[in-house]
């Protein structure tokens, strides 16, 4: 805008991020405090993080989430840019509507009813539920959301350049590994980035279809959460955030280093 | 020639493209529907699975006959008989429909203030709203506990500045579950907003400041009108879940707090029936069912119009 930024502006921008920060930060400062009642300040500490060390149940539901996040990440990461490229290269075919239907409808759908549906499923088909129950659960509805950050980078993306290379005599899986796929790298990762952080911060679908051995970290917050607050959670909590928090970052430098190169390759063409 | 071929190749490569993901959908998110649409006309029996009738399919016609006589619609008349029912499908739709427009209120000037903000300020500001989203949702929830508490940062916060003399009760209130609700899903609606915002042709608002418009008006007759799909996809991306939120109803509403997403799981894992909380998924289902078509219309135009 010609006048720069307005009062206006930066005091809804201010009030904006302290609302959307606040909490988070309190959270974080409450759980370096000495005293066990989480309302009163008792002078800094990390006795609650030296604490968590020894909690077993704790370490071994962050062990399970860890493994469900990775093995989903990559599983979605294949099925939702493969969903992606159905949506944007290959035009109408039969079925398109139902397909593309089923790609947007779990970005909205409420948690417990795929959850609830889920389960019955794999209760049907007689499938018991723990590990990997979890893990297809999760993959089911992280894949939509990689084919959707996957979709947006394919629908803006010169054609002309998979053209040539098709023109050129290239096979299309060649032209695909050449050509398409490092230009939507950075989509793909980004969208592995989100299965996996969907997938680390899932409870309700995870609840339901969890079963015994198999309790998420989630899970596990959220049966002490209900007894109120401690500052325990208060240090699982931060170091989660702490955890989401650099993995976002890095990717989001990573990527950015790559468009930029890609941009400053495109200029000396 | 080699042309033609490759289109031909395309044509069989594509097969096997849409096939993986179109199969897993199919078994993971369509019949897992069916399913539930059955088990809600079922009844709740002491048995694995948890419900009867089940079709045996050894039986042949006989055993179809049977199990399609078995089925009926008792837990719909229970549910509809329901008064908590009735309760949690009313302050489910308030509660989503208010905060939806709370979060439209609050997150409108935020994500204008980021389209205007400087260019090379932009990227690092988008960061900044994404990353509470993908912090965690039950992390943020939890954050509340601790400030809406009685002896909480809020409460603590207030009598310190002689606000109040008695504390306040937030926590298991449904303000809290507003407060909650507004939180949580505040990015959802930045997030689109700001991208239509940003795009704003700005000659449009520089022809407008020409022709004499105050700027309260070219907002309004310029601006306004531009971000409505922002709007729209902004306030379904709240109201849908909302409408079937269950942790924070669950974690920061109280005894009064009945929204549907937490009746089903009560349905479900306190009173232990499958098949009245499958027919509480399929009555909000079918509350939602229009909002849902509309997201995924805008959703796949969005797309189609980026070609």
């Amino acid at each position: 805008m010609r006048r720069g930024m307005s009062i206006f502006n930066v005091t809804s921008l201010t009030l904006g991020f302290a609302f959307l920060y606040l909490p988070i930060v309190l959270l974080v400062v409450y759980s370096f405090n000495d005293s066990r009642l989480v309302t009163v300040w008792g002078g800094f500490s990390t006795r609650w993080y030296t604490a968590l060390l020894s909690n077993q149940q704790l370490l071994d539901a962050a062990w399970v989430t860890l493994r469900v996040a990775l093995v989903t990440a990559t599983v979605a990461t294949v099925l939702g840019t493969l969903a992606a490229l159905a949506l944007t290269r290959m035009g109408r075919f039969r079925g398109r509507t139902l397909f593309a239907g089923m790609v947007y409808a779990p970005l909205v759908m409420p948690e417990v009813i795929t959850g609830l549906s889920l389960l019955l499923l794999f209760v049907a088909i007689g499938l018991e539920r723990g590990f990997w129950t979890v893990t297809l659960a999760h993959i089911t509805f992280t894949l939509c959301f990689v084919a959707v950050v996957v979709q947006s980078r394919l629908v803006s993306f010169d054609r002309s350049l998979e053209e040539a290379a098709m023109d050129l005599g290239a096979t299309p899986l060649k032209t695909f590994l050449t050509v398409t796929l490092p230009i939507i790298s950075p989509a793909v990762a980004a969208g592995f980035m989100l299965a996996f952080t969907l997938s680390l911060d899932d409870l309700v679908i995870a609840n339901f279809t969890s079963g015994p051995g198999a309790t998420t970290l989630p899970m596990r917050i959220y049966s002490q959460v209900r007894l109120g607050v401690t500052p325990e959670i208060n240090a699982v909590c931060t170091l989660f955030i702490v955890a989401v928090t650099a993995l976002v970052l890095a990717v989001s430098l990573v990527t950015k280093r790559e468009t930029l190169a890609r941009e400053a390759a495109a200029r000396a063409m | 020639m080699r042309r033609l071929s490759a289109r031909a190749n395309d044509i069989g490569r594509s097969r096997l493209v849409v096939a993986g993901p179109y199969l897993w959908l199919l078994l993971f998110f369509l019949a897992p529907f069916l399913i539930v649409l059955k088990i809600s006309v079922s009844h709740d029996v002491i048995a694995q699975p948890p419900y009867a009738p089940v079709l045996d399919p050894s039986k042949g016609w006989a055993g179809m006959r049977e199990f399609v006589g078995g089925l009926d619609l008792q837990n719909y008349a229970y549910v509809f008989g329901d008064a908590i029912f009735h309760e949690s499908v009313l302050q489910s739709l308030v509660i989503a429909a208010v905060s939806t427009l709370i979060i439209l209120l609050i997150g409108y000037p935020i994500a204008y203030g980021m389209a205007r903000a400087p260019r090379r300020l932009r990227p690092l500001l988008l960061i900044a709203v994404i990353l509470p989203f993908w912090t965690s949702f039950l992390i943020r929830v939890y954050a509340w506990m601790g400030i809406l508490a009685r002896e909480g940062f809020l409460n603590q916060t207030l009598r310190a500045l002689g606000l109040i003399d008695e504390p306040l009760e937030l926590l298991s209130t449904n303000t809290a579950v507003y407060i909650g609700i507004v939180y949580s899903y505040l990015p959802f609606m930045v997030l689109p907003l700001y991208a239509v915002l940003e795009k704003t042709d700005e000659s449009l608002l520089e022809a407008a400041a020409d022709l004499g418009a105050p700027p309260w008006k070219s907002f309004w007759l310029v601006t306004f009108p531009l971000s409505l799909p922002g709007i729209v996809a902004g306030s379904l991306l709240c109201f849908i879940p909302a409408v079937g939120e269950f942790v924070i109803p669950d974690l920061l509403g109280g005894s009064e707090t009945l929204m549907l997403g937490k009746t089903l799981w009560t349905e479900f894992s306190v009173n232990r029936s499958w098949t009245v909380s499958a027919a509480v998924a399929v009555l909000m289902l079918i509350v939602l069912v229009g909002p849902i078509l509309v997201y995924q219309h805008m959703q796949a135009r969005s797309f189609e119009g980026g070609r």
